[in-house]
């Protein structure tokens, strides 16, 4: 895995990664926007809005699985003080922040016809709340001055510490009576049709497509903004 | 009455706007910066004493 950390060798794979996950991820989410949308019949019992779900569902899939790649990158960064982990973390950071938001705004517009309310103080809502503002800590953090550091200590730990929040999302349909439904799939089969599937799936493979290539094009940012910071010195330095 | 037309214009459609506006503007900020910041590494590697 060290081969793979180092910057350079990361920026000969990004530079062919970056075009593919972002040209595939388009394609994948056009076509499982447009099924979802014109194509994919309405539920039985949801009826249209049954459609919001092939967004939602994606956008709350990066949300948590965008913040463990954010707490793994975080540890690594923590433990090996490897630089290119806390460039990752930085770079996931917003991307799951914004899909999370996403998440949480098209739940509530689903929430509305189907429960008759944008929010309630539900488990599974209210702790996806608290990712988003998790997230946002994180970046707050990582952005302060006091954090200049490599490993961007605080952010770091932050990033860790809001890895309990993880499990509460996940089970919190189970562990409490919540107005949010259970999980539709599961490993041992699907309860939704497989005509819904489709476009579920696609925007699923798509939109995390779509994270990988922000993800990538925020390192490479970063990288390239360390490049020209360390150059800059070396010319005043020269100069001087 | 879960099949009612405002339910495309109050819900689904801004449901599908927010994603597809939120997913563009991460892309293109994603896309300017990593241009630009690469575009400025390469100009100073260019003007190198």
């Amino acid at each position: 895995m060290h081969r793979f950390a180092n910057p350079a060798r990361f920026l000969r794979i990004a530079r062919v990664a970056t075009p593919l996950t972002l040209w595939i991820g388009l394609a994948l989410t056009v076509a499982g926007l447009y099924i979802g949308l014109f194509a994919s019949p309405p539920d039985y019992q949801q009826g249209e809005s049954v459609r919001i779900m092939y967004v939602h569902v994606p956008a709350a899939w990066l949300g948590s699985g965008g913040y463990l790649s954010l707490a793994i990158a975080s540890a690594v960064a923590l433990i090996w003080r490897h630089p290119l982990a806390t460039i990752a973390a930085r770079a996931i950071a917003p991307a799951g922040a914004a899909f999370t938001a996403i998440c949480l705004v098209s739940g509530s517009l689903w929430g509305k016809p189907t429960w008759g309310t944008y929010w309630v103080w539900d488990a599974r809502l209210t702790s996806m709340l608290v990712l988003l503002f998790l997230y946002l800590g994180y970046l707050a953090l990582s952005a302060s001055e006091g954090e200049r550091g490599e490993e961007r200590r605080a952010a770091s730990i932050l990033a860790l510490v809001g890895v309990i929040n993880l499990p509460i999302i996940k089970y919190s349909v189970e562990w409490w009576n919540t107005l949010h439904q259970g999980p539709s799939i599961k490993l041992t089969g699907s309860a939704i049709d497989g005509h819904m599937l489709l476009p579920l799936f696609l925007c699923l493979g798509g939109f995390t497509l779509l994270f990988a290539a922000i993800v990538l094009m925020r390192m490479r940012a970063m990288l390239a903004e360390q490049r020209v910071e360390a150059r800059s010195r070396r010319l005043a330095e020269a100069l001087a | 009455m879960l099949n009612r037309p405002e339910l495309w214009t109050a819900y689904i459609w801004p449901a599908y706007a927010l994603t597809i506006g939120g997913l563009v503007a991460l892309l293109a900020w994603s896309w300017l910066s990593m241009r630009a910041a690469e575009r400025r590494s390469e100009a100073l590697k260019r003007n190198r004493p």
